[in-house]
């Protein structure tokens, strides 16, 4: 679809025959056409490249993000076997009965929200201050800034197979530090709370610096003035941090907090790999197991598809309340502001 | 849902105003940081390093060595017998060179796609735009975990089970990227130049070829390497798709080595420091540039 360069309303050299426009009766009838022609081809180009360029986009998402999602709900509805995957049999909701009446499926989801809060608050707050002191004026602040980037680009596998080592109850560094400080040695994996905590630090080990740019980010562009006529008027460092920095970033914190909360409903990585042996049930006791990971374990393990997909509606159904609450807040925060 | 950032307003020219004030009274980007700040941020960045450290010293040792204590704390001597194991029973090779195609693919088709896309959302007119941007904006907050099992009988039904564009096409949906692209354009692309190209009678195909590209070109290399790691990283899609056998992605190679039947720490390790290197190697080069991209991403988000 190329335009030629002549096709532009504006003057038209007319071969350099006559000097200037040559009026408009000289022009011969076919090229009138064509002049015509082009000026629809350039109107219709206006109106429809636009769509053209975002389709690509929305061809994909349609065909590998819509479909499959909606396609999700309908197999939650069926009996569907991982050995025959496109055989369908309907059996309306009886797929969410059973989900909703399995105790692991309840306790996947309460390991869901502990692991949740336990990755997510501390790695905010976490991230909150280093971005404070990353804003001061640092020698050697680009250094900082790629070292603590060095978690984000190792990968899940990576990372969970390293922590299982540190958090080794026998072997492990940890322990090991704990024992020369006089604690005693913890069961990392096979206790609840201890598991937990050691698969949630996986994930603030890989997260805490990426976030800590985006508040440094948002620091950054908070207006210099604010924090001079607040200095004037007497605050401490401290109280500017409290009147100036946090409410400016309030948009930022709320969407580190979102996309935190939408990672830590789909964790799966992680706990996956924490006990290797255990594999999909997330320790002897189910003790990390989360909703992830329950899917999985429903799906390629047990091999019900369709109960899977009633999980994955679920947990679709969860994140949809989530993004309601969160529109609430955020049209709160805009209308006090 | 939307989501909810608003762009704060970017600062207006730095008054000198400051310059009378105390020192005691600066705040923000003008304090020094002092002594404390050092340490924490020290303390930070060996939190950080640390364990990637610690995977090559284990990695560098043997599986007894492991299974004492204290933990080894320094390099032990067989780091390459055991990165070379790791490299045979992982089986690394097939591994990278099967990521670096998945992710070289999905970054650059994603960038060209979310740049023409993200071009005709911030500087074209069109029917729907702003619709149309409030479903970009929503499908970033949908995971695409939820959509693995009608994708997974897709990939049953087409047997692509163990084969590349079953990773491939998925991957190239980022919502995220078009986001991206937008902001950056929005700002960097005066609509003045784009009206120049116009009235030259150029069409919108060649505008986005002329103008647009050369004007997005650093957002697209930042982008790039974003989606590189992204689905370099990958986990779970690759995982359900692929075996460790048949044609392994790096993560699923490097996962299959911790979940196989050799329990040999030291070869665990190795195939993690393998699989994490290269991406390692590409911040330590572009690390300044990586740091910029996802600020600059930030705060126009």
């Amino acid at each position: 679809m190329t335009t030629r360069h002549d096709t532009a309303a504006p003057p038209v050299k007319e071969g350099g025959a006559a000097p200037g426009r040559p009026p408009a009766d000289a022009v011969s009838e076919q090229e009138v056409k064509r002049r015509a022609k082009l000026s629809r081809r350039w109107q219709r180009d206006v109106r429809w490249s636009p769509y053209a360029f975002v389709s690509p986009f929305f061809l994909l998402f349609v065909a590998f993000g819509l479909f499959p999602l909606i396609y999700t709900g309908w197999a939650s509805l069926h009996q569907v076997e991982l050995t025959a995957p496109t055989d369908m049999n309907w059996v309306g909701l009886r797929n969410y009965t059973r989900i909703f009446d399995d105790e692991f499926f309840w306790n996947a989801a309460k390991n869901t929200l502990t692991i949740g809060i336990i990755s997510t608050v501390p790695q905010l707050l976490m991230a909150m201050g280093i971005a404070h002191i990353l804003n001061y004026k640092l020698r050697a602040s680009t250094f900082y800034r790629v070292a603590m980037l060095a978690p984000y680009a190792t990968s899940i596998a990576a990372a969970s197979l390293v922590f299982v080592l540190l958090f080794g109850r026998d072997y492990g560094m940890i322990n090991w530090a704990l024992d020369v400080v006089g604690i005693d040695p913890v069961d990392w994996q096979g206790d609840k709370w201890p598991s937990q905590i050691a698969v949630s630090t996986i994930i603030i080990w890989r997260w805490t610096g990426y976030n800590a740019l985006i508040y440094l980010a948002a620091m950054q562009a908070i207006p210099q003035d604010l924090y001079e006529s607040a200095a004037l008027d007497g605050a401490s460092r401290w109280q500017q941090f409290l009147h100036v920095t946090l409410p400016s970033l309030r948009p930022t914190i709320l969407f580190t907090a979102v996309v935190s909360t939408i990672g830590a409903s789909q964790v799966f990585g992680e706990p996956l790999l924490f006990d290797a042996n255990k594999g999909a049930s997330g320790g002897a006791e189910h003790q990390f197991q989360t909703l992830g990971l329950y899917l999985y374990e429903q799906g390629w393990v047990n091999q019900h598809l369709g109960r899977a997909s009633a999980i994955a509606w679920t947990m679709f159904l969860i994140l949809i309340v989530i993004g309601i609450v969160n529109y609430v807040i955020s049209r709160r925060l805009r209308a006090s502001s | 849902m939307t989501t909810t950032v608003t762009p704060p307003e970017t600062s207006p020219a730095r008054q000198d105003r400051r310059s009378r004030l105390p020192k005691s009274a600066r705040a923000g980007g003008t304090l020094h940081g002092g002594p404390i700040a050092y340490a924490i941020l020290i303390l930070f960045t060996i939190v950080s390093l640390f364990p990637l450290v610690w995977t090559a010293i284990a990695a560098s040792r043997d599986n007894q060595r492991l299974a004492q204590t204290p933990p080894p704390f320094w390099f032990g001597s067989n780091l390459f017998k055991n990165l070379e194991i790791a490299w045979t029973d992982a089986n690394l090779g097939e591994a990278f060179l099967n990521t670096t195609i998945v992710a070289g693919i999905s970054a650059l088709t994603i960038v060209v796609l979310s740049t023409i896309a993200g071009f005709a959302f911030a500087k074209l007119r069109f029917k729907g735009r702003n619709a149309l941007m409030l479903i970009v904006i929503g499908t970033m907050m949908v995971p695409p975990q939820l959509s693995v099992i009608p994708l997974y009988m897709m990939v049953a039904k087409l047997d692509w089970t163990d084969q590349l564009q079953a990773v491939i096409f998925p991957s190239l949906v980022s919502a995220f990227g078009v986001f991206f692209m937008r902001q950056y354009l929005l700002q960097a692309l005066p609509d003045e130049i784009i009206e120049a190209a116009r009235v030259d009678g150029a069409s919108s195909w060649r505008v986005v070829w002329h103008v647009v590209f050369p004007a997005a070109r650093p957002a697209m290399a930042v982008l790039g390497m974003l989606m590189f790691v992204q689905t370099w990283n990958d986990f779970l899609w690759p995982f359900l798709v692929l075996t460790q056998t048949g044609n392994p992605t790096v993560q699923v190679a490097v996962a299959g080595l911790g979940r196989g039947y050799t329990p040999d720490q030291s070869l665990i390790m190795a195939g993690a420091l393998l699989g994490t290197l290269p991406l390692l190697l590409v911040f330590a080069i572009f690390g300044k540039q990586i740091v910029g991209g996802i600020m600059q991403g930030a705060v126009k988000g």
